[in-house]
Protein backbone atom coordinates (compact mmCIF):
# COMPACT_ATOMS: atom_id res chain seq x y z
CA UNK A 1 0.00 0.00 0.00
CA UNK A 2 1.56 3.73 -1.06
CA UNK A 3 0.38 6.17 1.45
CA UNK A 4 -0.42 9.72 0.64
CA UNK A 5 2.11 12.19 1.25
CA UNK A 6 0.72 13.52 4.39
CA UNK A 7 0.75 9.91 6.40
CA UNK A 8 4.32 9.27 4.69
CA UNK A 9 5.15 12.76 6.80
CA UNK A 10 4.13 11.00 9.40
CA UNK A 11 5.48 7.68 9.24
CA UNK A 12 8.90 9.53 8.77
CA UNK A 13 8.33 11.30 12.15
CA UNK A 14 7.29 8.31 13.89
CA UNK A 15 10.33 6.52 12.79
CA UNK A 16 12.93 9.42 13.46
CA UNK A 17 11.16 9.99 16.88
CA UNK A 18 11.16 6.83 17.62
CA UNK A 19 14.74 6.31 16.85
CA UNK A 20 15.51 9.07 18.89
CA UNK A 21 13.12 8.27 22.30
CA UNK A 22 14.27 4.35 22.36
CA UNK A 23 18.22 5.10 22.03
CA UNK A 24 17.79 8.07 24.44
CA UNK A 25 16.37 5.77 27.09
CA UNK A 26 18.87 3.29 26.38
CA UNK A 27 21.63 5.68 27.22
CA UNK A 28 19.76 7.03 29.84
CA UNK A 29 19.86 4.01 31.62
CA UNK A 30 23.74 4.93 32.19
CA UNK A 31 22.89 7.99 34.73
CA UNK A 32 24.81 7.22 37.44
CA UNK A 33 26.79 4.31 36.43
CA UNK A 34 29.08 5.05 33.42
CA UNK A 35 32.60 4.13 34.07
CA UNK A 36 33.80 7.59 34.85
CA UNK A 37 32.15 10.69 35.81
CA UNK A 38 32.89 12.93 32.67
CA UNK A 39 31.61 9.53 30.70
CA UNK A 40 28.52 9.70 32.67
CA UNK A 41 28.04 13.22 32.11
CA UNK A 42 28.34 13.27 28.25
CA UNK A 43 26.09 10.30 27.83
CA UNK A 44 23.28 11.71 29.98
CA UNK A 45 23.60 14.85 27.73
CA UNK A 46 23.33 12.81 24.76
CA UNK A 47 20.25 10.61 25.89
CA UNK A 48 18.55 14.37 26.86
CA UNK A 49 19.44 15.55 23.33
CA UNK A 50 18.07 12.84 21.77
CA UNK A 51 14.87 12.44 23.54
CA UNK A 52 14.52 16.25 22.87
CA UNK A 53 14.68 15.11 19.27
CA UNK A 54 11.92 12.56 19.55
CA UNK A 55 9.71 15.19 21.17
CA UNK A 56 10.00 17.32 18.39
CA UNK A 57 9.50 14.06 15.66
CA UNK A 58 6.35 12.90 17.64
CA UNK A 59 4.99 16.14 18.08
CA UNK A 60 5.42 16.46 14.68
CA UNK A 61 3.93 12.67 13.75
CA UNK A 62 0.76 13.67 16.27
CA UNK A 63 0.24 16.03 13.95
CA UNK A 64 0.33 14.91 11.33
CA UNK A 65 -2.18 11.87 12.48
CA UNK A 66 -4.48 14.79 13.42
CA UNK A 67 -6.21 12.45 15.76
CA UNK A 68 -4.70 14.19 18.87
CA UNK A 69 -2.05 12.53 20.38
CA UNK A 70 0.33 14.07 21.82
CA UNK A 71 4.31 13.32 21.89
CA UNK A 72 3.76 11.93 24.80
CA UNK A 73 0.71 10.07 24.25
CA UNK A 74 3.24 8.89 21.16
CA UNK A 75 6.21 8.03 23.75
CA UNK A 76 4.21 6.17 26.63
CA UNK A 77 0.53 5.43 25.49
CA UNK A 78 2.14 2.84 22.64
CA UNK A 79 2.43 -1.09 23.30
CA UNK A 80 6.12 -2.56 21.31
CA UNK A 81 3.96 -3.58 18.27
CA UNK A 82 3.41 -0.36 17.47
CA UNK A 83 6.74 1.53 17.87
CA UNK A 84 8.90 1.74 14.58
CA UNK A 85 12.52 2.59 15.22
CA UNK A 86 15.10 0.02 14.53
CA UNK A 87 16.49 -3.07 16.50
CA UNK A 88 19.59 -1.50 16.80
CA UNK A 89 18.57 0.94 19.01
CA UNK A 90 16.95 -1.10 21.37
CA UNK A 91 19.71 -3.82 22.30
CA UNK A 92 20.53 -3.98 25.86
CA UNK A 93 24.34 -2.71 27.01
CA UNK A 94 26.15 -6.23 28.36
CA UNK A 95 29.24 -3.75 28.28
CA UNK A 96 30.18 0.01 27.45
CA UNK A 97 31.77 -0.95 24.34
CA UNK A 98 28.25 -2.00 23.11
CA UNK A 99 26.99 1.03 24.21
CA UNK A 100 29.83 3.02 22.16
CA UNK A 101 29.56 0.71 19.31
CA UNK A 102 25.84 1.11 18.88
CA UNK A 103 26.15 4.68 19.43
CA UNK A 104 28.76 4.75 16.43
CA UNK A 105 26.19 3.03 14.15
CA UNK A 106 23.65 5.07 14.58
CA UNK A 107 25.18 8.20 14.76
CA UNK A 108 27.12 7.97 11.58
CA UNK A 109 23.49 7.31 9.74
CA UNK A 110 21.58 9.41 11.89
CA UNK A 111 23.82 13.01 11.08
CA UNK A 112 23.80 11.78 7.35
CA UNK A 113 20.20 11.39 7.25
CA UNK A 114 19.70 14.58 9.27
CA UNK A 115 21.84 16.59 7.14
CA UNK A 116 19.70 15.14 4.10
CA UNK A 117 16.34 16.04 5.34
CA UNK A 118 17.28 19.50 5.85
CA UNK A 119 16.83 19.90 2.08
CA UNK A 120 13.67 17.72 2.28
CA UNK A 121 10.53 19.09 0.05
CA UNK A 122 8.69 18.95 2.83
CA UNK A 123 8.80 22.23 5.07
CA UNK A 124 7.86 20.35 8.80
CA UNK A 125 10.33 17.69 8.18
CA UNK A 126 13.12 19.85 7.43
CA UNK A 127 12.24 22.63 10.29
CA UNK A 128 12.41 19.60 12.74
CA UNK A 129 15.89 17.85 10.95
CA UNK A 130 17.20 21.89 11.31
CA UNK A 131 17.01 21.27 15.07
CA UNK A 132 18.66 18.27 15.11
CA UNK A 133 21.75 18.21 12.71
CA UNK A 134 24.06 20.22 14.80
CA UNK A 135 23.77 17.84 17.74
CA UNK A 136 23.70 14.52 15.73
CA UNK A 137 27.12 16.17 14.34
CA UNK A 138 28.88 16.58 17.31
CA UNK A 139 27.62 12.74 18.35
CA UNK A 140 28.51 11.43 15.61
CA UNK A 141 32.25 13.39 16.08
CA UNK A 142 32.35 12.20 19.80
CA UNK A 143 31.06 8.59 19.27
CA UNK A 144 33.69 7.75 16.45
CA UNK A 145 36.99 9.34 18.44
CA UNK A 146 35.63 6.75 21.15
CA UNK A 147 35.62 4.09 18.55
CA UNK A 148 38.99 4.57 17.45
CA UNK A 149 40.84 5.24 21.18
CA UNK A 150 39.01 1.96 22.32
CA UNK A 151 39.86 0.09 19.02
CA UNK A 152 42.99 1.22 19.13
CA UNK A 153 43.66 0.89 23.01
CA UNK A 154 44.69 -1.29 25.20
CA UNK A 155 44.30 -5.71 24.17
CA UNK A 156 41.13 -5.49 26.01
CA UNK A 157 39.73 -2.69 25.24
CA UNK A 158 40.21 -3.58 21.58
CA UNK A 159 38.58 -7.26 21.77
CA UNK A 160 35.49 -5.78 23.46
CA UNK A 161 35.27 -3.05 20.74
CA UNK A 162 35.32 -6.15 18.13
CA UNK A 163 33.17 -8.02 19.95
CA UNK A 164 30.83 -5.08 20.28
CA UNK A 165 30.96 -4.62 16.06
CA UNK A 166 30.25 -8.28 15.56
CA UNK A 167 27.33 -8.31 17.73
CA UNK A 168 25.95 -4.94 16.30
CA UNK A 169 26.25 -5.04 12.96
CA UNK A 170 23.61 -7.24 11.82
CA UNK A 171 21.00 -4.98 13.23
CA UNK A 172 23.09 -1.42 11.42
CA UNK A 173 22.12 -2.52 8.02
CA UNK A 174 18.10 -1.81 9.06
CA UNK A 175 18.85 1.53 8.62
CA UNK A 176 19.51 1.43 5.21
CA UNK A 177 16.98 -1.15 3.66
CA UNK A 178 14.37 0.99 2.59
CA UNK A 179 10.71 -0.53 2.65
CA UNK A 180 7.61 0.70 0.07
CA UNK A 181 7.18 3.99 2.54
CA UNK A 182 11.00 4.63 2.44
CA UNK A 183 10.78 4.51 -1.39
CA UNK A 184 7.76 6.92 -1.50
CA UNK A 185 9.63 8.87 0.60
CA UNK A 186 12.60 9.31 -1.42
CA UNK A 187 10.37 9.24 -4.76
CA UNK A 188 8.62 12.21 -3.28
CA UNK A 189 11.70 13.80 -2.19
CA UNK A 190 10.75 14.21 1.30
CA UNK A 191 13.95 12.41 2.32
CA UNK A 192 16.95 10.99 0.66
CA UNK A 193 17.52 7.21 -1.24
CA UNK A 194 18.55 5.28 1.80
CA UNK A 195 20.61 2.62 -0.60
CA UNK A 196 22.38 5.95 -1.59
CA UNK A 197 22.69 7.42 1.77
CA UNK A 198 24.04 4.28 2.71
CA UNK A 199 27.13 4.16 0.54
CA UNK A 200 27.90 7.69 1.79
CA UNK A 201 27.29 6.09 5.62
CA UNK A 202 29.75 3.07 4.72
CA UNK A 203 32.74 4.99 3.84
CA UNK A 204 32.59 7.02 6.69
CA UNK A 205 32.30 4.26 8.53
CA UNK A 206 35.08 2.65 6.98
CA UNK A 207 37.47 5.19 7.68
CA UNK A 208 36.60 5.47 11.33
CA UNK A 209 36.85 1.38 11.79
CA UNK A 210 40.32 1.43 9.74
CA UNK A 211 41.40 3.81 12.52
CA UNK A 212 40.53 1.91 14.89
CA UNK A 213 41.99 -0.98 13.85
CA UNK A 214 38.83 -3.13 13.89
CA UNK A 215 37.49 -5.55 11.04
CA UNK A 216 33.93 -5.08 9.25
CA UNK A 217 32.37 -8.55 9.75
CA UNK A 218 31.73 -9.24 5.58
CA UNK A 219 28.32 -11.49 4.66
CA UNK A 220 26.30 -10.95 7.38
CA UNK A 221 22.79 -10.95 7.44
CA UNK A 222 20.52 -8.30 8.00
CA UNK A 223 18.27 -8.10 11.50
CA UNK A 224 15.31 -6.44 10.82
CA UNK A 225 12.19 -6.11 12.02
CA UNK A 226 11.35 -2.89 13.90
CA UNK A 227 10.44 -0.38 11.13
CA UNK A 228 6.71 -2.46 11.03
CA UNK A 229 6.77 -2.97 14.66
CA UNK A 230 8.19 -6.69 15.22
CA UNK A 231 11.18 -5.62 17.99
CA UNK A 232 13.29 -8.03 19.98
CA UNK A 233 12.12 -8.74 23.43
CA UNK A 234 14.78 -6.09 24.51
CA UNK A 235 12.20 -3.06 23.34
CA UNK A 236 9.70 -4.59 26.06
CA UNK A 237 11.51 -4.47 29.28
CA UNK A 238 12.64 -0.81 28.43
CA UNK A 239 9.14 0.41 27.46
CA UNK A 240 7.82 -1.46 30.95
CA UNK A 241 10.32 0.73 32.48
CA UNK A 242 9.80 3.86 30.62
CA UNK A 243 5.84 3.39 30.84
CA UNK A 244 5.23 2.71 34.36
CA UNK A 245 4.75 5.96 35.38
CA UNK A 246 1.88 6.98 33.03
CA UNK A 247 0.49 3.25 32.51
CA UNK A 248 0.25 3.41 36.30
CA UNK A 249 -1.21 6.91 36.92
CA UNK A 250 -2.70 7.88 33.39
CA UNK A 251 -2.83 11.89 32.76
CA UNK A 252 0.03 12.58 35.63
CA UNK A 253 1.46 15.56 35.33
CA UNK A 254 4.92 16.91 37.01
CA UNK B 1 45.05 12.16 44.44
CA UNK B 2 45.31 9.13 42.27
CA UNK B 3 44.79 5.62 43.19
CA UNK B 4 43.05 7.23 46.72
CA UNK B 5 40.10 4.95 45.95
CA UNK B 6 38.83 2.21 43.62
CA UNK B 7 36.43 4.97 41.47
CA UNK B 8 39.99 7.46 41.23
CA UNK B 9 40.38 8.25 37.53
CA UNK B 10 43.71 6.51 36.04
CA UNK B 11 43.19 9.89 33.94
CA UNK B 12 45.11 13.10 34.38
CA UNK B 13 43.69 16.28 35.87
CA UNK B 14 42.95 19.13 33.53
CA UNK B 15 41.18 22.80 34.86
CA UNK B 16 38.77 24.20 32.73
CA UNK B 17 38.63 27.80 32.01
CA UNK B 18 35.72 29.04 29.77
CA UNK B 19 35.16 32.44 27.96
CA UNK B 20 31.67 33.62 28.41
CA UNK B 21 30.89 35.77 25.55
CA UNK B 22 33.06 37.84 23.19
CA UNK B 23 35.67 40.00 24.55
CA UNK B 24 35.70 38.47 28.03
CA UNK B 25 38.60 36.69 29.01
CA UNK B 26 38.68 33.35 30.00
CA UNK B 27 37.47 31.84 33.36
CA UNK B 28 38.43 28.96 35.50
CA UNK B 29 35.20 27.17 36.12
CA UNK B 30 36.22 23.57 37.22
CA UNK B 31 38.32 20.48 36.63
CA UNK B 32 38.21 17.30 34.96
CA UNK B 33 39.88 13.57 34.06
CA UNK B 34 40.73 13.03 30.62
CA UNK B 35 43.25 10.96 28.74
CA UNK B 36 44.36 13.22 26.84
CA UNK B 37 44.10 16.96 26.17
CA UNK B 38 41.67 16.46 23.10
CA UNK B 39 39.32 14.14 25.12
CA UNK B 40 39.39 16.88 28.00
CA UNK B 41 38.28 19.53 25.68
CA UNK B 42 35.70 17.27 24.41
CA UNK B 43 34.30 16.37 27.86
CA UNK B 44 34.53 20.19 28.74
CA UNK B 45 32.35 20.63 26.74
CA UNK B 46 29.76 17.89 27.94
CA UNK B 47 30.19 19.00 31.42
CA UNK B 48 30.49 22.62 31.62
CA UNK B 49 28.78 24.33 28.52
CA UNK B 50 25.50 22.13 28.49
CA UNK B 51 23.51 25.68 28.68
CA UNK B 52 25.32 28.15 26.40
CA UNK B 53 27.67 29.16 29.15
CA UNK B 54 30.71 29.48 26.87
CA UNK B 55 32.23 30.54 23.20
CA UNK B 56 35.17 29.41 23.94
CA UNK B 57 37.36 26.22 26.30
CA UNK B 58 40.95 26.20 27.33
CA UNK B 59 42.32 23.49 29.34
CA UNK B 60 45.42 22.84 31.25
CA UNK B 61 46.94 19.86 32.87
CA UNK B 62 46.72 20.41 36.34
CA UNK B 63 50.01 19.61 36.95
CA UNK B 64 51.64 22.67 35.16
CA UNK B 65 49.60 25.14 37.65
CA UNK B 66 52.22 26.04 40.41
CA UNK B 67 50.23 27.40 43.03
CA UNK B 68 51.27 29.56 46.05
CA UNK B 69 51.65 27.91 49.27
CA UNK B 70 48.55 28.93 51.57
CA UNK B 71 51.44 29.40 54.09
CA UNK B 72 53.03 31.77 52.15
CA UNK B 73 49.44 33.97 52.77
CA UNK B 74 50.60 36.42 55.35
CA UNK B 75 54.14 37.78 53.58
CA UNK B 76 52.85 37.63 50.10
CA UNK B 77 49.02 39.58 50.38
CA UNK B 78 48.78 40.82 53.55
CA UNK B 79 50.76 43.81 53.23
CA UNK B 80 48.92 45.58 50.16
CA UNK B 81 45.72 45.40 52.69
CA UNK B 82 46.57 48.90 54.04
CA UNK B 83 48.00 50.44 50.57
CA UNK B 84 44.06 51.11 49.33
CA UNK B 85 45.45 53.74 47.30
CA UNK B 86 46.84 51.60 44.77
CA UNK B 87 43.41 51.09 43.41
CA UNK B 88 42.44 52.77 40.70
CA UNK B 89 39.02 53.74 42.86
CA UNK B 90 39.92 57.50 42.84
CA UNK B 91 39.01 58.18 39.20
CA UNK B 92 35.81 58.91 38.05
CA UNK B 93 34.92 56.70 35.16
CA UNK B 94 32.61 57.94 32.49
CA UNK B 95 29.66 56.25 32.05
CA UNK B 96 29.88 55.72 28.43
CA UNK B 97 33.08 53.55 28.65
CA UNK B 98 30.61 51.02 30.15
CA UNK B 99 32.60 48.06 31.38
CA UNK B 100 36.46 47.68 32.03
Amino acid sequence: MVLADPALVGVLGLRMGDNALILGQRLSEWCGHAPVLEEDIATANIALDLIGQASNWLKLAGEVEGGGRSADDLAFLRDAREFTNVLLVEQPDPDFAHTLMRQYLFDSWHAEMLDRLVDSTEARIAEVAAKSAKEAAYHRRRSADLIVRLGDGSEESHARMQAALDALYPFAGELDQPDDCDKALAAAAIAPDLGELAGEVASARTIVFGRAGLSVPTDVPVRSGGKSGLHSEALGYLLAEMQILQRSHPGAKW
Amino acid sequence: MSGASSSASPWPLWEVFIRGQAGISHRHVGSLHAADAETALCNARDVYTRRGEGVSIWVVPSAAILATDPDDHDQLFDAAQSKIYRHPSFFEVPEEIGHM
